[in-house]
Formats: structure tokens, C-alpha cells, sequence
């Protein structure tokens, strides 16, 4: 009648393999952050769909936390995105192998 | 196929779709807006799961707040790298074979659990109980350290945040 | 159950066929009588010089960045605010504790001139 867990448990898994090339494939640091916001996200379905199936508290209470911490990693991650882009004028991730300023 | 499986179907396939696109298009801006249909995406998929609240949640931290931030960052590293230089790393096979490695692993010890074929029960109707949820979330026996850090994290996030990002006065 | 979110779905096609339909039909209904004054991107105002995608300032950013901040606050105390009834003063002095935290954060941020506008 409804959806099996499998439909979502593969989704999440595609989003967070889609989300590791994006991460490892791409030069670009924003285009980086952006899977890495990706794989947050499949990792947050995964702790949904269980907590959602468990019925327990502690699978939402962690997406609660897994959002907070995202949003402090992104406000960071960004601001030196920005930094670093101020200084050096690219965000080419190969040209940032010298930590210099 | 239920009309659920149907709703579902497209909403995955919408969103690997736009996820796919965030990760292969060159400009940053069509990126970030992939991102959001991503997003949505995922939120359609919380709602078709009965969690309202994670639903209202993700469309307001992440798209409302976050999607914004990295637009914001958009706008600011403009022209930071040019559309027809190289944007892919050189040893891409070997990141392709890797990480098709990965997803076979990970769909491998998820279907290896008993439950993987079962019909994934939702929420109870009406969505998660908010209450036990907010008692939980400052009881002492319950999660109340881990709150307390969440507000930690978010003053160290921002003191740190801006202070790199302000401007410099000019010397 | 399920038709609360049809409601919902109804509502998003309507949001997103809106605005098709309304400038489609702009376009068939309307008279087209174009000129050379028409046609510029201002009809009235100067031409923008240069490109339309300029860097802007850093302090733009700050704001969403506090912005984001201030967000996941409201959301973290949202279900404390749905228990607060069956709460104890502990509780509540627990969620005076967190806001009082993020209070200093507002204040460095002010102090550090973040929230002004110029």
C-alpha cells in the first residue's frame, strides 16, 4: 500500500553518492559546499525515515542537531570562502594548497 | 504503484535529477538554484514520511536560511572562475569507480536489514508529538547538554563567522 | 490525513500556474506596437553602465549570516515553546540560559558594527 523503506533508504543513498562526487570531483569551493549541504540533507532523510519508523525521539532529536551544526559549518565556511576569495580572487580549490595569506 | 509510490517517484526522480545538476553545471548561480529544488525535494519527501514539523523545518533553515547564505556567497565570489577552464579534478575515473564502490556498500548493508523491503511506517497522522519533543529536548535526563551546546556552537559560528568576514579598516 | 497536504499541493499548482497564466495572456491580449524608445530596458532612467552582476559589499553578507543564525534559534526553542505548559522553571530557566548565549552573540555582533547598514 504505502512506500517501502527501501525507496527512501536507496534515495538517500544516491543523494549522498551524487553529493561525494559533487565534493570530489568539482574545483569550484562553492559548488563543494553545495554537495556537502546535499549529503547533510541525505543523511538527515535516513535519520527521519528510521526515526519516523522506530517511533522514536532521539532520530529527530539528531536531525535537530545535524541542522544546527550545518548552519554554524555554513555561516563559517562561507565567511572564509569570502575571505579567502577577497585576498586571492578565485575560489579554485587546487590554488588554495598554500595556506599563506 | 499506489498514487503515494507515484507522488514519491516523481519527487525522487525531480530531485536527483536537480541534485545531479547542482554537481554538473558550470555556472554557480544555476547551481545554487538546483540546490534549492533539492531541497524542496527533500521537504516533499518528509512531508509524504507525516513528519510535519521536520518539513516546515527544512524549508525554513535550509531553504529559507541557508540557500540564502550561499547565494549571498554567490553573489560575492562573482567571476571567481572562469566557465571554460577545467572544473573537474584530474583523477576523475578513479573518483567515479570509488565512489560507485560506496553506493554499492552502503545499498549492500541497508538491504542486508531485515525491514528494507517492508512499507516504511510514517509518523503517527497528525505528525510527531511536539510536545515529548520539547520535553525531551530540555529535560535534564534528556537532552538538555546537547541543547545548551547547539547555542554554544551558533555563538561560536557566528562570532567567528564575522569576524572573518568584516572588512578590514583600511590602514 | 492525506487531504491536509492536497490542499497543500493544490495550492502550489495554483502558486506556480499563476503567473504563467497571467503573462501569457498579457501577451496574447495585448497590443504590440513596438518602437525604438519602448524597446530600451528603461523607458524612462538612464542605461545601467557596465555589468549588471557587481560585486557587492561583504557587509550584505553579515546580515544574512546573522540572519541564519537567529533562524536556527527560533527553530531549536519552537518545541520548547509547544511543552512549555508542562514544563517546570527549571526548563524555562534552561531556555533563558540558551537565549542568554546567543544574547551575547547579538552583542558582539553589534558591538563589532555588524548590524550597521553603511
Amino acid at each position: 500500500m504505502g512506500i517501502p523503506v527501501s525507496y527512501y533508504l536507496v534515495l538517500s543513498a544516491i543523494m549522498f553518492v551524487i553529493g561525494i562526487l559533487g565534493v570530489l570531483l568539482r574545483r569550484n569551493a562553492l559548488v563543494t559546499f553545495m554537495s556537502l549541504e546535499m549529503m547533510f540533507n541525505a543523511a538527515n532523510l535516513i535519520f527521519v525515515t528510521f526515526a519516523a519508523y522506530y517511533r522514536v525521539l532521539t532520530g529527530q532529536i539528531f536531525v535537530f542537531f545535524v541542522m544546527t551544526v550545518a548552519a554554524a559549518e555554513v555561516a563559517v565556511g562561507l565567511a572564509l570562502m569570502v575571505a579567502i576569495f577577497r585576498t586571492k580572487h578565485s575560489i579554485d580549490l587546487d590554488q588554495m594548497s598554500s595556506l599563506k595569506g | 504503484m499506489t498514487i503515494m509510490q507515484i507522488i514519491f517517484l516523481i519527487t525522487a526522480s525531480v530531485t536527483l535529477f536537480a541534485a545531479l545538476m547542482v554537481v554538473s553545471t558550470r555556472k554557480m548561480m544555476h547551481a545554487a538554484m538546483w540546490l534549492i529544488l533539492v531541497l524542496f525535494g527533500v521537504t516533499i519527501t518528509f512531508a509524504l514520511l507525516e513528519t510535519r514539523f521536520f518539513a516546515i523545518v527544512q524549508l525554513v533553515i535550509y531553504i529559507g536560511a541557508i540557500a540564502i547564505l550561499i547565494i549571498f556567497a554567490v553573489m560575492l565570489t562573482r567571476r571567481s572562475m572562469n566557465a571554460d577552464v577545467p572544473q573537474v579534478n584530474r583523477n576523475w575515473w578513479l573518483v567515479m569507480v570509488s565512489s560507485l564502490a560506496l553506493f554499492v556498500g552502503l545499498v549492500t548493508v541497508m538491504s542486508v536489514w531485515e525491514g528494507f523491503f517492508v512499507t516504511a511506517r510514517t509518523a503517527p497522522p497528525g505528525g510527531e508529538n511536539l510536545v515529548q519533543l520539547g520535553t525531551a529536548l530540555v529535560d535534564p535526563n534528556g537532552f538538555v547538554l546537547p541543547f545548551e551546546v547547539a547555542s554554544l556552537v551558533l555563538l561560536a559560528a557566528m562570532v567567528g563567522a564575522i569576524y572573518v568576514a568584516a572588512e578590514r579598516k583600511e590602514k | 490525513m492525506l487531504s491536509d497536504w492536497l490542499y497543500v499541493g493544490i495550492f502550489l499548482v495554483i502558486a506556480t500556474f499563476l503567473p504563467f497564466v497571467a503573462i501569457t495572456l498579457a501577451g496574447i491580449l495585448g497590443p504590440k506596437k513596438p518602437n525604438r524608445l519602448k524597446s530600451t530596458i528603461y523607458e524612462c532612467g538612464i542605461e545601467t553602465v557596465g555589468e549588471t552582476w557587481v560585486q557587492f559589499r561583504a557587509q550584505y553578507y553579515i546580515f544574512a549570516l546573522v540572519f541564519v543564525v537567529f533562524d536556527v534559534e527560533t527553530v531549536l526553542l519552537y518545541p520548547w515553546a509547544v511543552a512549555y505548559n508542562q514544563l517546570g522553571l527549571f526548563a524555562v530557566a534552561e531556555a533563558v540560559l540558551f537565549v542568554l548565549i546567543l544574547f551575547a552573540a547579538l552583542v558582539y555582533a553589534w558591538r563589532k558594527g555588524a548590524l550597521r547598514w553603511f
